[in-house]
């Protein structure tokens, strides 16, 4: 097992175990996405977690915020908050919630959760970067799911008539809502919208990291990500049942195992 | 000058003189502000007919140190665009400026998809939101030089009718127009002119509110003493009822109304004529103040 192999399965042990403390947490989603956002945060995303309101700083939007122990466990592991904070995950007190909120946790660039909002704030914050000349580049995370809504088509629009060439939309596509609606190709859709495109195995990640590469000129890049939900958990892999579901004891024990 | 005039005036000058003034318009107003397109073509956008994704596309340049101004019809504006404006700005704390037109039926003739009566009402549920109704378009330019940067979100909504007289605006506060004894009337932006007229001769307080949130209860308490109000409101009507309790407390208050009832116009016509049909007159004003008064 490689060191970024390593660091995921202790991620995905945070993530569980954090979830088992509060009943509460989307599990499957988070680790649905976790690889993508690793490599960006480990290999992208130019950042730093001692000035995380650095003005010319990257930013990254967890459009599909209830996957936000994903983020968290990203977050917690570049150092932007410490651990407690994530073992204290949806408490009274705490600052991370089911649901990410910018004035509470660092490194957070937009409160998310009801799906649609993520992808049109990355474009505006797209075009604020350009027209204040900076050179920060700006990604979104959508879910297919979230890619139902019409503020996710909308903004394709704009970003590509606006030439967004600094923004990009990754969308983890792990098929879990195609029973209420097939988004069939994605790929040709947003290729359809004037953007710039890759297909990616989102859990490998020199195919990520390859696929993040792939911008072009005057267009924005949306990446599809081909995932599994629950991916690294047997019992949760494409099981609609684990969608918003903590582990009972027993379920945190046996999978802390197959996460060891 | 009427007020979508001014808003071109007032939002170029302040382009001119601040870079971080962005204007995004909703295909409405793009000839009126045509100079501003020749001048900062990277800092005004007519965007397009898609709400929802503005306002959140706005929260963006917001979060990056931008102030963006949203103009369109306000419906659209508000209602299809409500909870972009509840999460990306209010919860999100971000600032920005939201000007409407069409206002209740300003659009009379084109039916009930472009009246928008409700939008104070809808704006007053969200936290943080600012709601500036002004009367004259010198108005306006007051209140938005004062807040347009303020950090806040704050929805203006222009009319198409307008005050015969303006006053010096102070942003959050009441202007005590009258003092009187018999009752006090709350008026809202462009009503004023009609309550003047139907106030004329009589022993009352006419309070006159163009900003609505933050709602300023400390001229209402000063000025209140006969506890019999009149609420009159160029929306739905009632909207103010909270705000009132709020700044007066748990007393015995003899209140009527005149607003807009909760039901569609489904008629077309003029303006004017639904002002008539719907009691905006002073005579039906002052019809409401008499049983108050005794």
């Amino acid at each position: 097992m490689n060191r970024a192999e390593t660091i995921i399965r202790a991620m995905k042990r945070d993530i569980v175990t954090a979830a088992a403390q509060a009943g509460e947490g989307h599990i499957a989603s988070a680790f649905s996405i976790l690889d993508l956002l690793w490599v960006l945060y480990d290999r992208v995303l130019r950042i730093d977690s001692t000035a995380p309101d650095k003005e010319d700083r990257d930013r990254f939007i967890l459009s599909k915020g209830h996957a936000s122990l994903g983020l968290y466990a990203v977050l917690c592991r570049k150092g932007f908050f410490p651990p407690e904070h994530l073992q204290g995950f949806a408490g009274l007190a705490s600052p991370l919630g089911g649901h990410p909120h910018r004035t509470k946790v660092p490194g957070v660039e937009a409160s998310t959760g009801s799906l649609g909002h993520g992808l049109p704030m990355a474009a505006g914050m797209a075009l604020g970067m350009k027209i204040r000349r900076s050179n920060a580049r700006v990604y979104a995370l959508i879910g297919d799911g979230e890619a139902n809504e019409g503020a996710i088509w909308e903004a394709a629009l704009l970003a590509a008539h606006h030439k967004l060439d600094n923004l990009c939309c990754l969308a983890d596509y792990n098929h879990s809502t195609d029973r209420a609606l097939n988004m069939g190709d994605l790929e040709a859709k947003f290729k359809a919208f004037g953007w710039q495109t890759c297909a990616v195995d989102g859990h490998n990640h020199d195919d990520i990291f390859r696929g993040l590469g792939s911008t072009a000129v005057g267009k924005p890049l949306a990446i599809i990500a081909h995932t599994i939900k629950g991916k690294g958990c047997a019992r949760m892999e494409n099981q609609p049942a684990w969608h918003h579901r903590a582990p009972n004891p027993d379920e945190l024990v046996e999978m802390l195992e197959e996460l060891s | 000058m009427n007020m979508r005039g001014q808003l071109v005036a007032t939002v170029e000058a302040l382009m001119q003189e601040d870079e971080r003034l962005v204007t995004l318009l909703g295909d409405i107003g793009v000839f009126g502000f045509r100079k501003a397109f020749e001048q900062f073509p990277e800092r005004i956008y007519n965007i397009g007919i898609l709400e929802q994704a503005t306002i959140s596309l706005a929260a963006g340049l917001a979060s990056t140190g931008l102030v963006p101004v949203v103009h369109t019809i306000a419906p659209f504006l508000v209602e299809r665009a409500l909870e972009q404006l509840k999460i990306d700005f209010c919860y999100q704390r971000l600032g920005g400026n939201f000007i409407s037109v069409g206002g209740s039926y300003d659009y009379a003739a084109l039916g009930c998809t472009h009246h928008c009566p409700a939008d104070v009402i809808l704006l007053r549920t969200l936290p943080g939101m600012e709601i500036v109704v002004p009367g004259t378009a010198n108005e306006f330019d007051s209140l938005f030089r004062q807040s347009w940067a303020n950090g806040n979100p704050t929805y203006f909504r222009l009319s198409e009718s307008q005050n015969p007289v303006s006053f010096e605006q102070h942003f959050g506060k009441a202007t005590v127009v009258q003092t009187g004894s018999k009752a006090t009337v709350v008026v809202v932006g462009p009503l004023l002119g009609t309550v003047m007229e139907a106030v004329e001769g009589h022993d009352i307080t006419v309070l006159y509110y163009t900003c609505l949130a933050p709602f300023d209860g400390e001229t209402l308490r000063q000025h209140c003493s006969s506890n019999r109000i009149l609420l009159c409101e160029p929306y739905y009507s009632g909207t103010l009822l909270q705000e009132l309790h709020n700044a007066l407390g748990p007393r015995p208050l003899t209140i009527d109304t005149v607003g807009m009832p909760r039901e569609f116009l489904e008629q077309y016509g003029h303006r004017q004529q639904h002002d008539q049909a719907l009691g905006f007159t002073a005579e039906a004003i002052r019809r409401k103040l008499e049983p108050l008064c005794q």
